[in-house]
């Protein structure tokens, strides 16, 4: 066992486990978006951050940050908390995230953290891309409006169900999920239909079709789920 | 023997003056005159001038001449090479007879530069004339890998690719990692505008990466390695691959090099045009073959890189040092420099300076000494404003902190970087409002995309940026490219994003006048906005020439001819300049501000 700190407490935890998980077993809660038990950390969004004392302040993805002897991590601070609140805004700025008239409202990852950050406002401007939407697929629909490019889709589809349909196109802020080489989804010969994209997306970007607004409800679980009971290499 | 050595520079440069038709014009000239078994013509990597391209070198006595046309090899060769006068109109300002005597060339200290524009890079013979992987068979046979180490540790190497890590302390944390095989990679993807520092090593003296490489890995028990290079590089791709097929086939390279135990051998691979590249993560997953996109560290690559194993990533200026340390011992290495930065350093001068090039200075020398005696000063008798150092990375420093030593701590705490050795010198006609979006226009463009702070953090700022320069900025605009500039820098994944907001920080440190001057009356006091801006004709310097109303493209320019003055209609100027540089009278001027 190793034993560190985390948000001034001392905390055990397994060789090779994150700081994440590391703090979710002490109940200590921080702030996650790309994140999704079952898949590899990507440590993209950045919501996550924590500041290790001991390695002279460095600001690290706790979810990507491997857990060390004697380490010491601030998980809350009011600079992290300033962070954080920046990091949401430029996200609800980047693309169109309304939620009225979202699927996904009421059962959104994004807009829980809102209010767990207490974001009533952002502060920068609105960016408004014209972004389209894809629902050439019988059964599922992308739109890429509500995309916060967390690469849960994208993962899943890759780690555990093997398709590799989804992945990502173009760079910087033109940066869209796509499936195979770009192109209608409906044209896409790797998908398997299996819907396991839908389910991680913790927003309305991707959603069963027919669904109207607040209809839309996920089970993220359904990653870890499968991987837990599937024997691991 | 030959009585005669001609030295043609084919470094980019000057290649895109026109250095290959020198040669051969040279050659039939001196074919004509039936001197063809007395005079030898050699192609040389980039010898550093290279605003004054092309540039060739006549040894033995090192006449050096600039600006050599086709149609000046009648002269050389009648006068000099048969008469022994040199040509003078063709050298250094028309003075300087020999290459020592050139100011540019004799504040500097080539050392890592020394091959380059010295030798034929396309030959090995050449390179071990001089001495060449001399360094390489000292490490195999005399000492042991901790040695090389210890050696390179004692030097107080530094990485050159921008952030100073030891290298000793590098190549020790490599060595002692778990795992097999151990893989060692040159990072050639060199990317900041304006920067050329590593192409001109890899195009003028390949063979120096390829030892220094083969030393790298010696030291920290590697079998293979790689040379990342840009696609957008292909005379040094085609120069190194040549430098490997020799390497291998004089057993430098491959197994058992130099008649021991060691085996190693090199690969090239080419970068497909994403700056973020240049980061190790990314690159290494851009050699495996995946997307171009950085991961967090630790793990570093010494831990976990290339397919998960060990892997040492070194710039290639750094890698090109490794010879001299072994070469000249590390008390000699460690003389040049500071007591934190060691040895000298190459950079490429460009922007408003006399000597745009490529040029090597001990570390420690001052930014005065640097842009105005090496680098001869801002042209046209303008006044220095700023100079920016490292690139999109890196910051402004203004004109009163010329005396800055060039070391990595003091850039740092000034707000700039070593980086990788790009300077951009900037004159009173350069807006800073510009400067600093034309950088984050680059970091925005070239973020991958993976993290939030750096690709909507970098964009946002950019667009605040585009407001202030179109005459939209608010008051709120610098306190809010302030915090997200901390966002950005503290938040994101890699040092792209994190350095990302350098330019703005320090031009709004440096110059926050020009901001306020574009957010409160909008104006752009340097006049290179051109929402902030317009254009007037000075009525008692018109003489009513009607040049300007010839070339302006939209009819703003009116009047008639030898009827002064003309006017400029402001609602039809598009600020274009064309009659600014058409006015013989220079009666056309830019003023800050709006009209009115």
């Amino acid at each position: 066992m190793i034993t560190l700190e985390i948000a001034g407490r001392q905390v055990q935890a397994l060789p090779g486990q994150t700081i994440l998980e590391a703090a979710e077993a002490a109940g200590i809660h921080i702030p996650t978006l790309c994140n999704l038990k079952g898949l590899t950390p990507r440590g993209a969004c950045r919501l996550c951050l924590v500041e290790v004392t001991s390695w002279r302040g460095k600001v690290v993805p706790s979810c990507a940050t491997v857990v060390e002897e004697g380490m010491t991590v601030v998980a809350h601070s009011a600079r992290l908390r300033e962070l954080r609140r920046t990091i949401l805004e430029l996200l609800f700025a980047e693309r169109n995230h309304i939620c009225s008239v979202c699927v996904s409202n009421g059962n959104c990852e994004l807009q829980d953290l809102a209010c767990e950050l207490g974001m009533d406002h952002v502060r920068v401007p609105y960016r408004f891309p014209a972004l389209g939407m894809d629902a050439s697929h019988a059964r599922y629909v992308v739109d890429h409006n509500r995309c916060v490019l967390c690469g849960r889709c994208v993962r899943a589809c890759s780690e555990i169900e093997g398709a590799m349909t989804w992945g990502f196109a173009h760079r910087g802020v033109d940066t869209v999920v796509a499936t195979d080489a770009g192109g209608p989804w409906v044209d896409s010969s790797t998908c398997t239909e299996c819907g396991k994209c839908v389910e991680a997306c913790p927003t309305g970007a991707l959603l069963d079709k027919g669904t109207s607004v607040a209809e839309q409800v996920k089970d993220p679980e359904v990653v870890s789920r499968v991987t837990e009971r599937r024997p691991r290499a | 023997m030959k009585r005669l050595d001609v030295l043609v520079c084919s470094g980019t440069a000057c290649v895109s003056s026109g250095s290959a038709e020198l040669k051969d014009s040279l050659a039939r000239a001196i074919a004509e005159a039936g001197l063809g078994e007395e005079i030898r013509i050699l192609e040389t990597g980039c010898m550093g001038p290279c605003e004054l391209g092309p540039v060739m070198l006549v040894y033995p006595e090192g006449t050096f001449y600039v600006k050599v046309r086709p149609e000046d090899t009648q002269d050389i060769v009648q006068e000099h090479f048969l008469k022994g006068r040199p040509v003078r109109r063709l050298l250094w300002e028309g003075t300087a007879p020999t290459v020592k005597e050139v100011p540019f060339f004799a504040r500097q200290h080539k050392l890592v530069l020394a091959n380059c524009g010295t030798i034929d890079p396309e030959r090995i013979e050449e390179y071990i004339a001089r001495g060449g992987y001399e360094a390489l068979a000292r490490a195999v046979s005399e000492l042991s890998p901790q040695q090389v180490i210890d050696e390179v540790s004692a030097a107080g190497l530094r990485g050159r690719g921008g952030a100073g890590f030891p290298t000793g302390k590098k190549w020790e944390l490599m060595r002692q990692a778990p795992g097999t095989p151990k893989y060692v990679v040159c990072n050639a993807d060199e990317g900041d505008p304006g920067a050329f520092m590593d192409r001109a090593l890899l195009e003028g003296d390949p063979h120096a990466i390829l030892e220094g490489v083969a030393i790298a890995a010696y030291a920290v028990g590697a079998d293979r390695g790689y040379v990342y290079v840009r696609a957008e590089y292909p005379l040094a791709i085609q120069r190194l691959e040549g430098a490997v097929e020799q390497a291998r086939g004089m057993g430098l390279l491959g197994e058992g090099i130099l008649e021991t135990d060691f085996c190693f051998d090199v690969q090239l691979r080419m970068g497909a045009g994403a700056f973020v590249c240049g980061e190790e993560t990314a690159l290494i997953a851009s050699i495996q073959g995946r997307r171009g996109e950085p991961r967090p560290r630790p793990p570093y690559p010494a831990e976990s890189g290339l397919w998960g194993c060990p892997t040492l990533i070194n710039n290639v200026e750094t890698l090109a040092c490794v010879r001299h340390v072994l070469l000249g011992g590390a008390e000699r290495f460690a003389a040049v420099g500071t007591e934190t930065s060691r040895g000298t350093k190459v950079f490429a001068l460009a922007g408003q300076i006399c000597n745009t090039g490529l040029v090597e200075v001990p570390m420690g020398i001052t930014l005065r000494e640097l842009v105005l005696d090496v680098g001869g000063g801002v042209p046209q008798g303008r006044e220095l404003k700023a100079v920016q150092i490292g690139g999109p990375s890196g910051g402004c420093l203004p004109q009163e902190l010329l005396d800055v030593p060039v070391d990595y701590e003091s850039l740092r705490e000034h707000g700039a970087i070593m980086g990788s050795g790009g300077i951009i010198v900037l004159d009173d006609t350069a807006c800073m409002v510009n400067v600093a979006k034309f950088f984050l226009e680059f970091t925005a463009d070239e973020s991958c995309g993976k993290c939030v702070p750096c690709r909507v953090g970098t964009r946002t700022m950019l667009d605040i940026l585009n407001r202030i320069a179109a005459g939209q900025g608010i008051e709120e605009d610098i306190p809010r490219l302030t915090e997200l500039a901390e966002t950005v820098r503290s938040g994101s994944l890699c040092g792209l994003g994190q350095t990302a907001p350098n330019p703005v920080l320090s031009t709004l440190r440096y110059f926050p006048e020009e901001y306020e001057a574009h957010i409160r009356d909008r104006a752009c006091p340097a006049g290179v906005c051109p929402d902030l801006v317009h254009y007037a004709v000075l009525p008692d310097v018109c003489r009513a020439c009607d040049r300007c109303r010839q070339v302006c493209p939209t009819g703003a320019a009116q009047g008639t001819a030898g009827k002064p003055p003309y006017v400029i209609e402001d609602k039809l100027c598009i600020r274009c300049g064309a009659c600014v540089e058409a006015c013989p009278f220079d009666a056309v001027i830019v003023r800050p501000g709006r009209k009115g």
